[in-house]
């Protein structure tokens, strides 16, 4: 398993060391970093919200207990926020986290352990009506408490790998007890009293918005920046623009390979470039409540027509996306390997036989020359891109399918309120790479699996994976799993996994590509090389 | 059975026949006669598309991504190594289709509406004025945009989708229509015939079709020709938008919108949808003018 993680570690690196040179220098302080952010932000709270929109623009104003090290994210490596240190007990059951004493929220408050018990019992135990997106990650949490100031203790019902980068989870930020106690678990939607680098200046919605250095901030030396501001940009062309005339020096997410080609021409060595494969993919979710999709014959004809191999190549040209990959984020040991990925209906090279095999099973089924509509949503890179291209994969098996590409809100409640779909397009995206986390997005009792079927069989693997003690037995239940998900019974089909594209004015310095854009965007690493 | 008096007899000899007519209209109508070849050439791509091109309009083919003009692509490939000549001529199809469609029927309801409107007056006149300048105040792609956004969030077929735009595109049409024909009808209220009809006991309906929408019919034909031009331009807007025709549907906008990415390295993609969407509303808008003109009885004079 060491060879293994090393190599994993090994690719990580080569991906940023696409970056140009990494000489180490000596980081200069000042100067306020504006940075476009192509989506908005639907509220401030990181435990419920789940998009960049929010994550850029709010977390440079929070702490967390742990957090992945931006100066290396691309590994799991974690290091402590507002924490000292951390101790796990040697049956893996205590994890004990030792508080900082000199961490202050911005309105003064000092900040204790009682304040992460209040947070992590707001994202771990929620109260009823209080929302918590990513409450599943803690399944194996029984307890939690603060014996002193200093001291934060979670228990855990068995051992699991997936516990500490839930942990380092970029949205876990700490809030202040007292606020939750004045003002109600929903205050932090509509405001802002973090402990982070930045301290909340204002948002001007649909425009900007601002934060200025915290002096308070407890990692010494840091930020480097006097501010930022986050400009709200939503049309990718506006996005571009603003970082070729210098009005915005970086955005965070991803540009597509033309515009990345666009900004080196114009600008030269102004721009530098980074690029990573990225912990997002998208897939083809059938509502199996909605014949013919319930029959699983139907289902595999869908993947068995996708030619993600050729599609790697060809749509890795106008897209995002780019890897060939299972339900486990690429080049994880707990990943497939292309000669297990090749087994998986619609991941063979031969094409030909597995459009053939598709066709034979549409008409075994009763569902020759099918007619479907496909629901996407209407954000371009790289949903509709991906959407267009599963429309022309799938005729060539016969199917007719009709695109509904309908605005973010409409999509959601299609998906999680109505149900009225028959395949609609789905994502999975995840910020520390948590293999036995993230694919739990394929239980069929996940909160955001929209496929709507109930699987006995499928919960019971997945339950014994997630308790595996060695790594040799989670990669083998993890292969057992993704067989049954996505060759035995064909519930989703994954499409090409997302890689991240960064073109970013040369001065800025400090920022390094992570597989995630929801990881180190704290900003406190960064500084301005003007 | 009258008889026809030899006065009348050279008159009809007279007249001039219809090529002489053409020829007429062209010699005075430069402009408008342009308009309409563009016009006639943009019917007949639309009608004869799948004999003008050997390619399919949604067919991907990978291989011949992004290449640029040449002779078997003279107006090059896009970014799904599609044709864009085939798409330009199939997408004539959905520009004629929402264009025709909704000038005739926002003309017709708005010839219907405006000339009840002056048949009756008073109060329902008031009333159905001050509602058709409610409608005006919103200008027309704004006006579009909020029922085609209202109708997204219905959650339509993508059959239906394309409807949903022609209806988004033909309402703030109507009143425009409405309001010019109301005007002419004012005046044809007033004429004796109308009055004469009344005392015979015709019902309104009668009143209204067919003694006074057979007077308005220049007006009405002006704004049918000048309708299509702009809801041409209208359809292209949302779909560039995103929220008319989705891919893989051959529209003109819908080119345009996905040719934003790649309009500096590839500029091809981006310039013949444009060119397409500016002089199809360039011709229809210059034959309206024309069409106006001459029916225009104070501009015929002259």
């Amino acid at each position: 398993m060491r060879t293994k993680m090393w190599k994993f570690a090994l690719g990580a690196v080569a991906a940023a060391a696409m970056t140009t040179g990494a000489v180490a220098e000596t980081p200069k302080s000042g100067g306020t970093l504006n940075f476009v952010v192509g989506s908005k932000i639907p509220s401030y709270d990181g435990h419920i919200e789940t998009t960049f929109g929010m994550i850029h623009p709010i977390s440079p104003f929070y702490s967390l207990l742990i957090r992945v090290n931006p100066d290396n994210p691309s590994e799991n490596d974690f290091q402590c926020d507002v924490c000292s240190s951390w101790d796990a007990s040697a049956d893996g059951l205590t994890y004990t986290y030792k508080i900082r004493d000199d961490v202050k929220f911005h309105d003064g408050t000092p900040m204790t352990a009682q304040d992460v018990l209040a947070t992590y019992n707001k994202i771990v135990f929620p109260p009823e009506g209080v929302a918590s997106s990513r409450k599943a990650f803690y399944k194996m949490v029984k307890s939690m408490s603060a014996p002193d100031d200093t001291t934060f203790v979670m228990n855990l019902e068995y051992p699991s790998g997936a516990y500490l980068p839930a942990m380092a989870s970029p949205f876990n930020y700490i809030y202040s007890k007292k606020d939750l106690d004045e003002h109600g678990m929903n205050w932090h939607q509509k405001n802002v009293n973090g402990s982070g680098p930045f301290k909340f200046v204002q948002h001007q919605p649909g425009a900007f918005v601002e934060g200025v250095k915290y002096d308070g901030y407890h990692h010494e030396g840091r930020p480097y920046l006097d501010g930022f501001k986050a400009i709200s940009a939503p049309k990718m062309s506006a996005r571009v623009q603003a970082i070729e005339g210098d009005r915005a020096s970086i955005e965070f997410r991803a540009f597509p390979p033309k515009q990345r080609d666009d900004l080196v021409a114009a600008l030269g060595d102004k721009i530098t470039v980074q690029e990573s494969d990225w912990n997002c993919v998208l897939m083809a979710t059938p509502n199996h409540e909605r014949p013919p999709f319930d029959d699983p014959r139907v289902r595999k004809a869908l993947t068995l027509a996708i030619d993600r191999w050729g599609g790697s190549e060809y749509l890795s040209k106008i897209a995002i996306v780019k890897t060939v990959g299972g339900i486990v984020f690429p080049n994880h040991p707990l990943a497939a390997t292309e000669e297990e990925l090749v087994q998986i209906a619609g991941y063979s090279k031969d094409l030909e036989a597995s459009r053939e095999e598709a066709r034979r099973l549409l008409k075994e089924a009763g569902a020759e020359g099918l007619k479907f509509t496909f629901n996407n949503r209407g954000v371009d890179q790289p949903y509709r891109v991906v959407g267009t291209w599963l429309v022309d994969q799938w005729k060539q098996v016969g199917l007719e399918v009709d695109q509904q590409v309908n605005p973010s809100p409409v999509f959601y409640d299609i998906l999680r309120k109505t149900g009225e779909f028959d395949v609609s397009i789905d994502f999975n995206c995840q910020s520390v790479i948590n293999p036995i986390a993230d694919v739990s997005k394929f239980l069929p009792s996940a909160g955001n699996n929209y496929a709507n079927f109930e699987d006995a069989e499928i919960e019971a693997l997945y339950d014994k994976l997630a308790r595996a003690g060695t790594f040799e037995e989670q990669r083998a239940l993890m292969r057992e799993y993704e067989t049954m998900v996505l060759n035995d019974k064909a519930t989703q089909a994954i499409t090409l996994w997302w890689y991240k594209i960064n073109p970013y004015r040369s001065y800025v310095k400090g920022w390094k590509i992570a597989p995630s854009h929801y990881l180190g965007q704290q900003l406190d690493q960064i500084w301005l090389d003007k | 059975m009258s008889d026809v008096t030899t006065e009348q007899l050279e008159e009809i000899r007279d007249r001039p026949g219809l090529l002489s007519q053409i020829a007429t209209f062209a010699r005075k109508q430069p402009l408008g006669t342009g308009g309409a070849v563009v016009v006639i050439l943009y019917v007949l791509m639309a009608i004869f598309a799948p004999y003008l091109t050997a390619f399919d309009p949604t067919a991907n083919s990978y291989d011949s991504q992004f290449v640029a003009p040449n002779a078997q692509f003279p107006m090059g490939t896009d970014e799904w190594g599609r044709d864009i000549l085939t798409r330009v001529l199939y997408g004539s199809r959905t520009a004629l289709f929402v264009g025709f469609t909704c000038a005739i029927v926002g003309s017709t309801v708005g010839l219907v509406l405006g000339v009840g409107s002056a048949y009756f007056g008073g109060i329902v006149d008031l009333i159905f004025q001050r509602i058709m300048d409610v409608f005006m105040a919103f200008p027309l792609i704004i006006m579009a945009l909020a029922i085609v956004s209202i109708t997204q969030s219905l959650q339509v077929s993508p059959e239906s989708s394309v409807y949903f735009v022609i209806i988004a595109i033909t309402l703030p049409l109507i009143p425009n229509c409405a309001r010019v024909v109301r005007s002419s009808a004012l005046a044809i209220r007033e004429i004796p015939y109308v009055d004469a009809a009344r005392a015979n006991g015709f019902s309104d309906t009668r009143i209204i079709l067919r003694h006074m929408v057979p007077n308005v019919m220049a007006p009405y034909l002006i704004m049918i020709t000048a309708f299509v031009g702009q809801a041409i331009l209208l359809e292209a807007s949302l779909s560039f938008l995103g929220l008319g025709v989705q891919d893989p549907v051959p529209a003109w906008g819908l080119m345009l919108r996905n040719a934003q990415e790649f309009i500096r390295t590839e500029p091809w993609i981006a310039i013949w949808p444009g060119v397409a969407i500016t002089l199809g509303v360039f011709g229809f808008n210059l034959f309206g003018d024309a069409v106006r003109d001459a029916l225009d009885p104070k501009l015929r004079s002259q």
